[in-house]
């Protein structure tokens, strides 16, 4: 009782101190929660969005991207390619750092060589790169060893560090996890953005401040900003209704109803660069999970058609998706370079009949019976968009058998293996986004080229769907500095994988935020939140 | 007594050695953390190539036996997630946990207890029956749901307690506190309620059967003869003879405390070792989860080593006996 006493007069008095101040008129601090905490506040540690962007508000790139994703000039003021090899990127003179000191090529010549080396995760935006070298005092030059025409947008997701600060502190390169050492860089931060750090507790919270002499004109007007990871949706929602929150970082489908009916909320929503989509195990001779023996059904392009054209993905936007879905036929989004938009028509839907008629004209009167792998932690309702699959599939005879787990152990199970053998499934379910590029030859590369331990293309190409023709385009438009000329290859790659039905492409999933209706932000289609867009009124 | 409690430190080596072998057994079915710890365009080559390094191919044994040479000494790895020093990620976070669990425990406690000694001392009271009627909930609602309720009424509603969060803490050495900031006061209501309710539902239960049996015993009847008075015989006959059983149970709940305060700690975004050991299960952090499981088998090994030694203190028979044999066999 007596624990209880203390804390209702505890109560009281701050009740009557809340009355009594109000915050600064100039100090706005901006609170904001996410279901999970950035990993880490070195910029290279992992190629994921989240980290990427969040640390972006610390480390800014040379080229960053404005709010359609488009580029624009940041730490570099001019760049371009002297001829198609040889890239240049002019620095923008008087940046500082936030310790003072200026920024320099010899620093950009140190981050690109740390994000290029060991413990960086960064490694594949450095494949076209032959050599980084410093150029003057505020240039530097890159040569590639084959024109490379998409360098600047791998770059643009690349925080430049200060190479003083780094080896001062020994974390010249990012931290090894084979080695039982702290690195400095991963909980300490050094940049020219728009914000510093000022604390960083890994799970805890991470609080940002304004940087006064930041280089551009700031649009945010925040002075303080705390971030918290909240990893119950519930105790997100309650803390944004509650104003303990200003903003949330995703929004479960099932809240967003009741989050509109809010006066003091407002709901962002729009979709997102990832496409999540079905994949078919159409290389081993037969399938691992089936009862169809001696054969595999989905070498047919015909049966890869009738359950494409069974799934009616609209209902699944009506039905599983509360409408937070962006139903499409491709497998890149708008807002990537290469989307084309008249190629984006899903065939029309197939009535049962018309499907089980076309099974049993390749062969499977009675349809068949196969495993499907699927996630239950990584998209939204991921296990739930199997389920209506499944039910879907039934009705034109093919049982589906439904193996739904977390993340951690489906991945391991379903990609590819070191060398490239396939993964072990024979129906699965995967979303991408070219996030790095922002250019749908990542997605030619990773997920629709033949698989090739050599080349390295098709990592992600689960399934082994090949298709020389369209091998041969990706190849050339990897290298081809023409626009029009690359853009000619992408629509005919892109109408031979729609045609053979190579995956199907279920839809974009919507990025929904909310946040307080006195909070200005922007949402960037590729998810990121960039704080330097942020108003307190 | 101090063979005693040699014998129970050497046991409890071997019950920790049992708790690690069980957890590096049960790794292998928490999934592969590679995946998560790279980004997407990260070849399979490197993935695999990563695999090998941290040595996740090696069989479970081996990996345990690294792990203790390690730890033996006092290097834990860095975590897969965070990619900091496990140690410290988990010493930053016991304070957290800590500080819940004993207000919960203190809640449970003071509050337990004394509606024990009530409805056992007056069973058939219109307010005993409300007590018991109310405990039910404590029993039979689910935490997380005890969590949310209480954050809808008092965050969103009220506006009275902040619905997540450790609020402004002070540090003191490499402790962190709650006590002595009222925003940090504030943050530990809810939780404390929340993880505190069932343990105080199940002190007052029993409590109350174990007042409600020691009531009827002869020793009672003739203090009462000896014209003691009520408060005499209430607390200091009846209460002290119920007290083996209570702090039996509540030490074992102390731990129960630390241990489940995983779920209180998840609905209030608490940044206790409960919570980062939920992340790191989804992460597949095998160094992390290995070090708490370990911490906190080693918890239990000296909460129940403590809860020995309190028999000593409060039950004379066993102190005049020298007691190993009793204590061994509770």
């Amino acid at each position: 009782m007596h624990f209880n006493l203390r804390h209702s007069v505890a109560l009281t008095a701050l009740a009557c101190a809340s009355l009594a101040f109000t915050p600064a008129a100039d100090a706005k601090t901006f609170k904001w929660a996410n279901s999970g905490d950035v990993s880490s506040m070195d910029p290279y540690a992992r190629q994921e969005t989240f980290l990427l962007t969040f640390n972006s508000n610390i480390y800014e790139p040379l080229i960053r991207r404005d709010k359609d994703l488009k580029l624009e000039p940041a730490l570099a003021t001019k760049w371009g390619q002297t001829d198609p090899i040889t890239w240049f990127f002019d620095i923008r003179p008087g940046v500082k750092f936030h310790d003072g000191t200026p920024l320099t090529a010899d620093d950009v010549v140190f981050s690109l060589n740390r994000a290029n080396g060991p413990g960086s995760n960064m490694g594949s935006n450095f494949v076209s790169v032959k050599e980084i070298k410093k150029a003057g005092d505020m240039r530097v030059e890159v040569t590639t060893k084959y024109p490379d025409p998409l360098l600047a947008d791998k770059w643009a997701a690349l925080g430049m560090m200060s190479k003083a600060w780094a080896e001062k502190n020994n974390a010249v390169n990012s931290a090894d996890m084979t080695k039982n050492e702290e690195n400095f860089a991963t909980r300490n931060a050094m940049g020219t953005g728009p914000f510093m750090l000022k604390e960083r507790k890994a799970g805890e919270k991470t609080i940002l401040v304004n940087n006064p002499n930041w280089w551009d004109k700031p649009v945010h007007n925040i002075t303080e900003v705390i971030f918290t990871p909240v990893s119950n949706p519930a105790t997100r929602i309650a803390a944004l209704k509650a104003g303990d929150i200003d903003m949330t970082y995703e929004v479960p489908p099932a809240d967003t109803e009741s989050l509109k009916k809010d006066a003091n909320v407002k709901v962002l929503e729009g979709p997102e660069t990832r496409v999540v989509f079905l994949g078919f195990d159409q290389e081993r001779p037969e399938l691992l999970e089936s009862n169809v023996k001696g054969k595999n059904p989905f070498k047919d392009k015909k049966v890869r058609e009738a359950i494409h054209r069974s799934i009616d993905v609209d209902a699944i936007k009506r039905t599983v998706m509360r409408g937070q879905s962006f139903p499409t036929n491709l497998m890149v989004a708008p807002g990537i370079n290469g989307y084309m938009k008249d190629l984006d028509k899903r065939p029309a839907l197939l009535k049962p009949e018309e499907a089980k008629k076309m099974l049993a004209d390749a062969g499977y009167p009675n349809g068949f019976e196969v495993g499907m792998d699927c996630p239950n932690d990584r998209y939204v309702n991921d296990e739930k968009i199997c389920q209506a699959v499944v039910a879907m599939l039934a009705k034109i005879g093919v049982k589906v058998n439904l193996r739904a787990q977390t993340r951690n152990l489906y991945f391991a199970k379903i990609l590819r293996k070191a060398d490239l053998k396939p993964g072990d499934t024979s129906f699965y379910m995967l979303g991408w986004s070219p996030a790095q590029t922002y250019d749908v030859h990542n997605v030619f590369e990773a997920l629709i080229q033949t698989p090739n331990a050599a080349t390295k293309k098709g990592q992600f190409n689960a399934g082994g769907y090949s298709n020389p023709a369209v091998d041969k385009l990706a190849d050339s438009m990897e290298q081809e500095t023409d626009k029009a000329k690359r853009d000619a290859m992408i629509r005919e790659a892109t109408k031979l994988y729609v045609d053979d039905f190579a995956y199907v492409p279920l839809h974009q999933q919507a990025v929904v935020w909310a946040a307080r209706k006195n909070i200005d932000l922007v949402q960037p289609a590729d998810n990121s939140f960039p704080l330097r867009f942020v108003q307190v009124k | 007594m101090l063979a005693f409690i040699l014998r129970r430190l050497l046991q409890s080596i071997a019950v920790l050695l049992a708790v690690g072998v069980v957890a590096f057994s049960l790794f292998r079915y928490v999934g592969d953390p590679i995946n998560a710890m790279v980004g997407q365009d990260t070849t399979m080559e490197e993935r695999a190539e990563l695999r090998t390094k941290l040595g996740l191919n090696d069989p479970a044994p081996v990996q345990f036996f690294h792990f203790i040479a390690n730890a033996a000494q006092g290097k834990f790895g860095l975590s897969y997630r965070t990619s900091e020093p496990v140690g410290r990620l988990i010493l930053e976070r016991i304070p957290a946990t800590l500080e819940l669990s004993l207000c919960a425990a203190v809640f449970a406690l003071f509050v337990g207890v004394p509606m024990g000694v009530y409805t056992g001392l007056y069973p058939k009271h219109w307010s005993s029956r409300l007590f018991q009627a109310v405990s039910l909930i404590g029993i039979s609602l689910p935490t997380f749901l005890i969590g949310i309720l209480l954050i809808l009424v008092f965050a969103v509603w009220l506006r009275l307690l902040p619905s997540f969060g450790r609020g402004e803490t002070v540090q003191i050495g490499w402790w962190t506190t709650n006590f002595l900031t009222w925003s940090g006061l504030k943050a530990l209501i809810l939780p404390s309620i929340t993880l505190g309710l069932f343990q105080l539902t199940l002190l007052m239960r029993l409590v109350r059967s174990e007042m409600l049996e020691v009531m009827r015993t002869d020793y009672i009847k003739f203090a009462r003869a000896r014209g003691l008075t009520n408060r005499a015989i209430n607390f200091g006959h009846a209460l002290k003879n119920t007290l083996v059983p209570v702090i039996t149970v509540t030490g074992l709940q102390l731990g129960a405390l630390i241990a489940f305060a995983i779920v209180t700690e998840t609905v209030f975004a608490w940044p206790g070792v409960g919570q980062l050991f939920i992340q790191s299960v989804q992460f597949s952090d095998i160094p992390v989860m290995a070090a708490y499981l370990m911490l906190i088998g080693l918890l239990f090994v000296l909460i129940n080593l403590t809860v020995d030694l309190l028999y000593f203190v409060v039950d004379p028979r066993l102190r005049s006996q020298g007691g190993t044999a009793r204590v061994a066999g509770h």
